[in-house]
């Protein structure tokens, strides 16, 4: 019995295929961005205070920054800080 | 496409969620011991969930061709009772010569206090007196990074420690690079909202490679789904990956890494 011949799909994408995959989901993720935003800013006592809200605040400005490592650096920017001396710190 | 999920942890699942594995394509897989949503109140506790890990899990998936193997620890959440965990880890060795152990796991820490870097310490002084595979848990979310680098030092002062016999589970794009440099095995979990997706786990591969680099599922009893590897799978021929490139991520790189195991347990069958 013959066999059946089998598509190789390996790729190389070519220009502008990476973004017209992503662009419907990109717009899709945004625009829920914006409407939790909106909802955060409709909530009663909502505060330009909130330590959290400035963490996003600053977390969209870092997506207009040039690059291939935003997502890296969000998740820096949603860390807590690493201290190099906490052994001593907890006597380890 | 065959593949292993390196973690998961099934005794949270049900039978069907092995049936459907088996469809999709898992021929094997590994199950850390981990907190069991409560505080376990005695050593006899963690006794009797290693006989569950050891005896009853392998049984069941074996019903469905699947290999079952596991880890054992007392995890970074229950860490905070240091004498229960000193008997925990006293009583670990009773049952290293089970045939489907591959070494101590998943230990790490969880909010980065003391009393866990206490705990870890001890777990992988057991780990390297008795030459046993180590898997680690990485914190979540805003602990992650730095109880990423915590546990790097805490690996790294130990002049025992073989990275080529260490697995450093829950890596991001903040985490995966210091692991990956150091020379540790690394693994990224596909779990909803808290840890990866399939497409930022072939992000990953596509910046950093392949070599040293697992996906896995992680499902549990929260939010999870065990189905998450093959997702990866579909991610990354989408983008067009060969098979032979995705294989070594999802059967290749865990079957090196399995079988570098201790065979030579005393009492082992």
């Amino acid at each position: 019995m013959a066999k059946l011949n089998i598509t190789d799909h390996a790729r190389t994408p070519a220009p502008g295929e990476v973004l017209d995959h992503e662009y419907l989901p990109v717009r899709a993720k945004l625009l829920e961005v914006a409407a939790s935003l909106d909802r955060v800013a409709r909530a009663e006592g909502a505060s330009a205070d909130d330590p959290r809200r400035r963490q996003i605040d600053e977390a969209l400005k870092l997506l207009l920054e040039d690059g291939d490592s935003r997502a890296e650096r969000m998740q820096l920017l949603f860390s807590l800080p690493y201290d190099d001396g906490w052994r001593d710190r907890f006597g380890l | 496409m065959d593949y292993i999920d390196p973690h998961i942890h099934m005794v949270s699942r049900t039978t069907d969620d092995y049936a459907t594995l088996a469809r999709m394509g898992c021929r094997a897989l590994s199950e850390p011991a981990f907190w069991a949503g409560y505080d376990r109140g005695s050593v006899d506790g963690f006794r009797d969930y290693f006989e569950q890990l050891t005896d009853f899990e392998p049984k069941r998936a074996a019903q469905f061709g699947i290999d079952h193997y596991t880890w054992l620890c007392i995890n970074a959440k229950e860490a905070e009772n240091v004498s229960l965990s000193r008997e925990v880890i006293a009583m670990i060795p009773e049952f290293l010569s089970r045939p489907n152990v591959l070494g101590i796991g998943e230990i790490g820490l969880n909010r980065n206090t003391p009393n866990e870097a206490t705990v870890f310490l001890e777990h992988l002084d057991l780990a390297n007196r008795l030459g046993e595979l180590v898997l680690i848990h990485t914190p979540h979310l805003a602990d992650k990074h730095a109880g990423t680098r915590m546990i790097l030092d805490m690996l790294a002062g130990d002049q025992r420690t073989n990275p080529e016999r260490v697995l450093i589970d829950h890596v991001e794009e903040h985490t995966i690079r210091p692991a990956l440099d150091a020379g540790y095995w690394v693994g990224m979990t596909l779990y909803p909202v808290t840890k990866c997706t399939p497409e930022r786990a072939a992000d990953m591969v596509e910046r950093y490679g392949a070599e040293r680099v697992m996906v896995n599922s992680a499902g549990d009893w929260g939010p999870s789904k065990p189905t998450a590897v093959p997702d990866f799978i579909f991610e990354m021929r989408r983008r067009g990956h060969a098979d032979e490139l995705i294989s070594q991520v999802v059967w290749g790189n865990p079957r090196e890494f399995f079988g570098r195991r201790r065979t030579d347990r005393p009492g082992a069958t």
